[in-house]
């Protein structure tokens, strides 16, 4: 007799359906989406044919864009309202971009982040980068045929917190569920590791056009630990451009130009580049809204000699990165190149001689971060790939706090892999002291006013007592995005008060819904259609972890009683799921949530239990 | 049935008490226990699960930072024996000590003005042989004598020959 399967009520009927997620490369100059296909990744083309989409974003008086090629065939018509490598801007403040003053754009200080004056209004570089990735989701949705459960977002290592929070709310803005922000370089590494099964210490060496990162890892079976991050998050091929561009300034004796001339000398010198790497020789001829002719001839020699400090500036990191890794460079068994700056040839002669070894190119710079994204997202969705692989990544940078005299006494140090919690304890230096401010700062330097100011807040409440007798613990904690998060609390008499921080810089639940409104605005779309669809992919996201939860182990962990409660809340949330008032899913959701804390505890002691027991056994087999 | 979360990190591993350390069988229970607990692992999971599987990671790798460093594992048994090695009531030091820390002190002083790489090589390969005797003597005080008041005192003698062996590595930058 043949034995047909009945799916038992509630189960799923389609357990081993595919997750649609994607790997997004949000790149200063080029952006990406991939995707995982039949077990292999690819990146996903627009209509035309084009893998990358130009980080270029052009506002319009009636507060519509126009994103990537044509924004960029266009920016010298309209300089002022299209924006070109919004990604330099991110979590920055005025002060933080030197060469504002070359670029055709009004800054406006507002505080924490940079903003940009347009035809349709000032902008944040965050609703910028948010329209790019809106392209991108489109892009993908188009091409997977269904809703994105949601995207690996890459980051430069060693973006700062600022940085990594405006990544994040860009994607929140731009409605993308972000699964995981991952360091760019280790999503190279996952791409190059799994398809060459590598083995060893591997240094990838990642120039992309405004960030410069340096990561180096330990490949062992399935394990991508990163053992240090080094870089600088404001250099990149953008700055290359820059150089031939001041050159064919000085060279033409050109002293003022136009806004519009200088959108068009910036492209010419981006070409020169690229025309360079591919032909040894580059001619930059160019006419000005003065009439006046630019023609020179730029040979490598030149462009060597003019950009040697730049290609210095990214070896000094190497060295610091090796150096925290407690290694040499030639315990480096491979270079991996990323970017696509790393195609400039003086640049792979450079990183080849201080690794002394030719760097490995095999796979496409602009492309392999986008790709292992994609990898990595669709394990994150829970699409089970063959082999599992597990990935520890690092803080790049320390974390600390202001002390008195305006030090910095660092918490978390850089390079601890994540995620990771470190707390300290502080005292009052006032009798009576009832309140205490807390500076948060990254860098590594000593003093606070050459570190990055993080958030502010004050922890109040403190019972009056001698200086010296409170005790205010003060905890960070770095989650898995590299995302920190800081409470304080006085312990010493027992009474507690404590706070979350929401730091400075990130947008608020307000701001970001706010953003979602403009932008719908222009769309026609229904916000509040929108907010259930929403709330409605949370309830069933949850909903089928549960399931696979209970259908796991559910019967070993949960009494007949534990059992049916839990039934019982998700046979409301289905409901609720099934009608259309908004806040009755998000409650059910919520109460869902809460009523699974105490299995989630238990399956998550089992699975502690289980990796020690299957370790011993493994001891034991020796 | 609950698992203690707080329990001490070499049975978290499950790894004896002691100084003396296989490296091997920590770097695998540390790699076999994040393949099941790590937040990768739980990214499609609920809420409650995403932030205990943090937590649980954010504690393992305290553990095994602690345990894979020579300097905080014997610190942190020494935290297990009931002494504070670093309390900062406690800063005495013998004589001898002294003296070879201001002597040390001078050759790195000397060799930095001279921009001798050579004297820096050799105060390096002293201070290492030195710090290893150390390390030597820790274990045998922490596992064998149990003497924990002399191996704390040993502890603090590290710290500073890390912290000098630090300061070579920011001199041999500056050649």
């Amino acid at each position: 007799m043949a034995l047909l399967q009945i799916a038992e009520p509630g189960l799923s009927t389609a357990p081993h359906q595919h997750r649609l997620a994607v790997g997004i490369d949000l790149g200063t100059t080029n952006s990406l989406v991939a995707t995982v296909r039949n077990g292999v990744s690819v990146v996903l083309n627009d209509a035309r044919g084009h893998g990358l989409l130009p980080s270029v974003v052009r506002y319009h008086k009636d507060g519509s864009t126009t994103v990537g090629l044509s924004a960029q065939i266009q920016a010298a018509e309209d300089p002022h309202n299209t924006l070109i490598s919004a990604k330099r801007f991110m979590g920055r403040g005025i002060k933080d971009i030197p060469d504002a003053a070359t670029m055709p754009y009004q800054f406006v200080d507002a505080p924490g982040m940079v903003q940009i004056k347009t035809v349709a209004g000032v902008k944040s570089p965050v609703e910028v980068s948010a329209e790019i990735l809106k392209v991108l989701k489109a892009r993908a949705e188009a091409a997977l045929g269904g809703e994105l459960v949601g995207a690996v977002i890459t980051v430069p290592a060693y973006f700062d917190d600022a940085q990594r929070q405006a990544t994040k709310d860009a994607a929140r803005v731009a409605g993308l569920n972000v699964l995981r922000l991952l360091n760019e370089p280790t999503a190279a590494a996952i791409a190059y590791g799994l398809d060459n099964a590598a083995e060893g210490l591997y240094a990838v060496y990642d120039l992309g056009g405004g960030t410069f990162d340096i990561s180096i890892l330990r490949l062992t079976k399935g394990v991508f630990e990163v053992l240090a991050t080094n870089g600088d998050s404001a250099l990149g091929g953008d700055d290359f451009d820059r150089r031939i561009y001041c050159w064919a300034l000085d060279q033409a004796r050109i002293h003022t130009l136009a806004d519009a001339d200088k959108a068009l000398l910036m492209a010419h010198a981006r070409e020169a580049k690229e025309n360079l790497s591919d032909h040894g020789e580059a001619h930059i001829t160019a006419v000005l809204t003065t009439g006046e002719v630019v023609d020179l001839r730029l040979s490598e020699a030149i462009f060597n000699e003019i950009t040697a400090s730049l290609v210095n500036k990214t070896l000094l990191p190497c060295r610091k990165a090796l150096r925290d890794a407690g290694l040499q460079a030639e315990d480096v068994k491979g270079v991996v190149m990323v970017g696509g700056s790393t195609r400039i040839p003086r640049i792979q002669a450079a990183v080849g001689e201080f690794f002394g070894q030719t760097p490995l190119t095999n796979l496409d710079p602009d492309k392999v971060v986008a790709l292992g994204a994609a990898i990595q997202a669709n394990v994150l969705a829970g699409n089970k790939s063959g082999d599992d692989w597990l990935l520890l990544d690092v803080v790049p940078l320390s974390l600390g706090l202001e002390t008195m005299g305006g030090l910095t006494e660092k918490i978390i140090p850089r390079n601890a892999t994540i995620p990771t919690a470190r707390a300290q304890e502080f005292t009052t230096y006032k009798d009576g002291q009832t309140a205490m401010s807390i500076h948060v700062v990254q860098g590594e330097r000593e003093l606070v006013s050459d570190c990055r100011s993080l958030a502010r807040f004050e922890l109040r409440g403190i019972p009056p007592m001698v200086a010296g007798a409170a005790r205010i613990r003060v905890t960070f904690q770095v989650d898995a995005d590299g995302l920190l998060s800081v409470t304080a609390r006085e312990t010493g008499t027992g009474v507690e008060s404590s706070i979350a921080v929401k730091p400075s810089y990130g947008l608020t639940d307000d701001e970001v819904a706010t953003m979602l409104k403009d932008s719908y605005a222009h769309a026609q779309d229904d916000m509040a259609a929108r907010n259930l669809l929403e709330a409605r992919v949370d309830g069933r996201r949850l909903l089928e972890a549960s399931e696979a939860a209970l259908a796991e182990n559910g019967g070993e962990l949960l009494t007949p009683a534990e059992r049916a409660g839990i039934d019982a809340l998700m046979h409301a949330l289905r409901a609720a799921l099934a009608g259309d008032d908004l806040a009755a899913v998000k409650r059910a959701t919520e109460a869902l949530n809460q009523g699974t804390v105490e299995f989630a505890a238990r399956r998550m002691d089992l699975s502690v239990k289980k990796a020690l027991t299957g370790h011993r056994l493994d001891e034991l087999e020796v | 049935m609950s698992l203690d979360f707080n329990q001490n990190h070499f049975d978290l591993f499950g790894l004896p008490h002691a100084f003396a350390l296989d490296a091997d069988k920590l770097d695998k229970a540390y790699r076999d226990i994040q393949a099941e607990i790590h937040p990768d692992r739980f990214a499609h999971a609920g809420e409650a699960e995403q932030r205990l599987a943090m937590q649980w990671t954010t504690k393992v790798n305290e553990a095994y930072q602690t345990l894979r460093k020579p300097f905080e594992r014997a610190r942190y048994l020494l935290l297990l024996n009931g002494v504070d090695a670093m309390d900062p009531m406690n800063t005495s030091m013998p004589a001898d000590f002294i003296l070879a820390q201001m002597a040390w002190r001078e050759a790195l002083e000397d060799a930095r003005a001279a921009q001798d790489g050579a004297a820096l090589e050799t105060l390096e390969r002293t201070l290492i042989a030195r710090a290893k005797e150390m390390r030597d003597l820790l274990g045998e005080l922490l596992d064998e004598r149990r003497d924990y008041a002399g191996a704390s005192d040993t502890l603090r003698k590290l710290r500073f020959m890390d912290k000098l062996l630090e300061e070579v590595g920011a001199a041999y930058e500056d050649l």
